[in-house]
């Protein structure tokens, strides 16, 4: 029978829960790295026991671990993420000059084919790649330097390029994600990158359509369909059904269409999982009741999910990188919380029941279907 | 041998208990100390100076002697005891909750 392996990462270290395919019994090693930000931390999909993890703190700045056997032992990689030549500046806060600086991994993401093939999303946003298993790092510094880089802002949580897709069917098609700047979709592996961010509309810059500026909090997409993309924004849940290059709204009867996380039925292609949020200023679910909501029709139309979840005096939040599926049958979802919980829905997310529930703050989740 | 107390976390990613030791040829400064234990210990590089401009982290300090020596150029020799190894050269972790 198959077995689920869930990677949680947390304000202060990272958790490992696993549970045989029915999913309703887990076991929770950890905290690994404890005291330390555990930003992300993702399986190859090559080989699901290679592990990498993006550790941080700061006082001592970042640490990249690897595993081997699953996170059952780590050794620490290399740390090292420099720029690619002169780093020029962004926009600060208040819309003046600031120098470009490294602050963080945000998100790694394992190559679908090499074990030894990750990319890591930093802060400063920049999209670096290491091809011996975290040995060294380099920067695709063609993203960086794209000539609207001077113009590209941070988000509140700071400048950070928080989302790596890989195209499993078109050799060399990426596309990333950056707090506030927008999406961004290269064809030639990451040389080369143009921002796809037509048809969003952000009410918080001076021109609501410009092509870069906005606050992209989330892309999705299915394998089986990667020309499909969602994306939750800052406000307004989107999709785009061309690679990128238009995109339209799709919050429909949401309560709000602010929230962190979008995420994809790992069989069905035109269902997706959003938690909406109150406001950008008030990061809790609405009216206390912590509700995800899914769409079978791709968007427009959405259902509240809320068996087993609170639906009264809840008031966590849900971050982008919090939300995964497994690929069982039913999909597994899996999300987690700024309370420390981790909630799991083996039916699709028609029912839910904590995994824990008193973690540290929840940043990252991701779901491995291991054999 | 210059000892080196260094702060829990960073025991912990370098696997060491205890008080490290590293040996310095030459002057004994801190950036010759820093060096030999970023040499002894390759976790450890980036996460007490920076790796490029290889200056201390903002949140760090470095204490010997009941003296505060963050301030001090990296190359100022250290003190006597420190060189004699009967005082270890204490890395510190700024006092910051979170």
């Amino acid at each position: 029978m198959s077995r689920v392996r869930v990677l949680v990462g947390t304000r202060k270290g990272a958790f490992v829960l696993t549970s045989d395919g029915k999913r309703d019994r887990w076991d929770v090693s950890g905290p690994h790295f404890g005291g330390w930000e555990i930003y992300h931390l993702k399986g190859s999909p090559a080989d699901p026991d290679r592990l990498y993890a993006s550790q941080s703190s700061g006082w001592f700045g970042q640490v990249i671990q690897r595993s081997n056997d699953g996170g059952k032992t780590w050794e620490s990689k290399d740390n090292k993420f420099t720029y690619d030549g002169p780093t020029g500046t962004h926009l600060w806060y208040d819309g003046t000059p600031h120098p470009w600086g490294f602050a963080r991994v945000w998100h790694l993401e394992p190559s679908p084919s090499d074990p030894d093939t990750a990319y890591a999303g930093v802060e400063d946003a920049a999209l670096f790649r290491t091809t011996d298993g975290g040995q060294s790092w380099q920067e695709l510094p063609g993203l960086r330097t794209h000539k609207s880089a001077s113009l590209w802002q941070p988000g509140a949580g700071g400048m950070c390029l928080h989302t790596i897709l890989l195209d499993p069917s078109r050799a060399g098609r990426m596309f990333v994600a950056i707090s506030a700047a927008g999406a961004f979709r290269s064809d030639d592996a990451g040389t080369t990158w143009r921002p796809v961010n037509k048809g969003l509309q952000s009410e918080g810059i001076p021109d609501p359509t410009a092509e870069v500026g906005h606050c992209v909090h989330r892309l999705a997409m299915h394998r089986s369909r990667p020309e499909v993309l969602f994306m939750q924004k800052h406000w307004d849940v989107m999709r785009s059904d061309d690679a990128g290059e238009s995109w339209r709204e799709v919050s429909g009867n949401l309560p709000s269409d602010f929230g962190f996380p979008i995420d994809v039925h790992a069989h069905e292609p035109e269902t997706i999982y959003v938690v909406p949020i109150k406001s950008d200023s008030e990061h809790y679910p609405p009216e206390g009741k912590l509700r995800v909501y899914r769409s079978r029709s791709g968007g427009d139309e959405w259902e509240p999910l809320t068996k087993g979840l609170p639906q009264s005096h809840c008031y966590v939040n849900v971050l982008r990188d919090a939300m995964s599926v497994d690929t069982l049958d039913p999909c597994g979802v899996y999300f987690g919380t700024s309370g420390g919980q981790v909630y799991a829905s083996a039916d699709a997310g028609n029912s839910w029941a904590p995994i824990v529930r008193d973690l540290p703050a929840v940043v990252s989740v991701e779901a491995q279907t291991l054999p | 041998m210059i000892r080196v107390v260094l702060p829990a976390h960073l025991r912990t990613l370098a696997r060491v208990d205890g008080e490290v030791k590293v040996a310095v040829e030459g002057p004994v400064t801190l950036r010759a100390v820093l060096d030999a234990l970023e040499a002894s210990y390759p976790m450890l590089r980036g996460t007490i100076r920076d790796h490029v401009t290889r200056e201390r982290r903002p949140f760090l300090r470095f204490f010997a002697c009941e003296e505060d020596l963050s301030h001090e150029s990296p190359d100022t020799p250290l003190p006597d005891a420190v060189v004699a190894g009967t005082q270890p050269l204490l890395v510190v972790g700024a006092m910051a909750g979170g």
